[in-house]
């Protein structure tokens, strides 16, 4: 980030491919729609261009760039501007495979076994369901705990809380989802 | 330790982040209590199943409206740019100051006298009365004299005067 600081637009071309992917998933499981999470994705990118030449190394980038992605979302997820255009996480994503992305795949060429196809898409749902059911700011937490391996220190700063208030949301979030995944969890525990 | 101390720390177990002397602690505590060592393994179920959730590439699209949006951005001017004066505004501010001198050299146009003034101020009843006298209609009504008569009437005092134009 020092060197975009100074000028060199290559410096941002290699932060943008770095981080763009984990922002987009951030932002994808925070706001539930594909489109949405990269129109979000682009305004956090250019709002790190705009601030390069004011950016002060006084905390990780990670915590700055996702200070800017959590706000942006939580505001995203709050306003009802997106409403009409919301897409469940249900419905079939319709890309390219050569994206490498999620894709609703064709089960007689992929899955032999039906029934396994259809056992692993439920499951799937359940998360997904159960992640989209946390309040806001638990998802937040969950997912830069989870996903973005981030430490405390750092969730505490980008969701602009103590560290013990952290906890407690972790702990409620993780409670929350021990119940609604509790079939999944039982499973687990048998295996 | 009590249950309700572990809540917060629970997480931090499972995932192995607990300093060494917590960690200790808790491991001593979930010898002694089967519900929170059940809440341990659940929380580590559910964090095996978080892991199943698939992730996303971005799109094509992504990469180019963002190099797009990046080009689009204007570049930014440091503070003591804006002391440098631009072509269009140093052009402006030069033709302002042509005319102002310009104005400035200019005689002030036909200056009145004081005696100038005072003959005004003494005629000003009259201007002020004329446009009443211009509109009055009593005298529309009079009867206009002929042009013929008004030649006649000149030769007249021509012929009286002669010594007018000597």
């Amino acid at each position: 980030m020092l060197d975009v600081k100074a000028g060199d637009e290559q410096s941002f071309a290699l932060l943008l491919h770095r981080y763009r992917s984990p922002l987009i998933n951030f932002l994808y499981r925070m706001v539930r729609n594909r489109e949405q999470a990269e129109d979000l994705a682009q305004e956090v990118f250019i709002r790190v261009y705009r601030a390069r030449e004011d950016y002060v190394p006084s905390a990780k980038f990670t915590t700055w760039l996702f200070r800017i992605a959590t706000n942006l979302a939580l505001n995203s997820v709050r306003d009802n501007r997106y409403q009409r255009m919301e897409i469940s996480l249900d419905a079939p994503v319709t890309v390219d495979a050569e994206d490498g992305d999620e894709k609703t795949l064709d089960v007689a060429e992929k899955h032999p076994n039906i029934e396994q196809h259809l056992v692993e898409e439920t499951r799937k749902k359940m998360i997904r369901h159960a992640i989209e059911k946390l309040p806001e700011k638990q998802r937040a937490a969950v997912l830069l705990h989870k996903y973005q391996e981030l430490d405390y220190g750092e969730i505490s700063k980008i969701l602009q809380c103590s560290e013990s208030a952290l906890k407690s949301l972790l702990f409620r979030a993780y409670e929350t989802l021990r119940v609604e995944l509790a079939p999944l969890v039982a499973q687990q525990g048998k295996q | 330790m009590n249950c309700s101390r572990m809540e917060n720390k629970i997480l931090g177990y499972v995932d192995g982040r607990l300093k060494e002397g917590e960690r200790l602690e808790m491991e001593k505590h979930l010898s002694t209590c089967a519900a929170c060592q059940l809440r341990v393994n659940e929380f580590r179920a559910v964090n095996v199943l978080l892991d199943e959730l698939p992730t996303i590439e971005p799109s094509a699209a992504f990469d180019i409206r963002m190099q797009a949006r990046v080009a689009a951005e204007p570049a930014k001017q440091s503070w003591w740019a804006w002391f440098t004066p631009s072509p269009r505004i140093a052009f402006a501010a030069s033709m302002l100051l042509l005319a102002t001198v310009w104005l400035g050299s200019r005689p002030a146009d036909s200056p009145l006298s004081a005696a100038d003034v005072d003959k005004i101020n003494q005629n000003m009843s009259v201007l002020e009365n004329y446009d009443v006298i211009s509109d009055f209609a009593p005298l529309s009504e009079l009867p206009q004299p002929a042009q013929g008569d008004d030649i006649d009437d000149a030769n007249q005092n021509q012929s009286t005067n002669p010594n007018q134009q000597m």
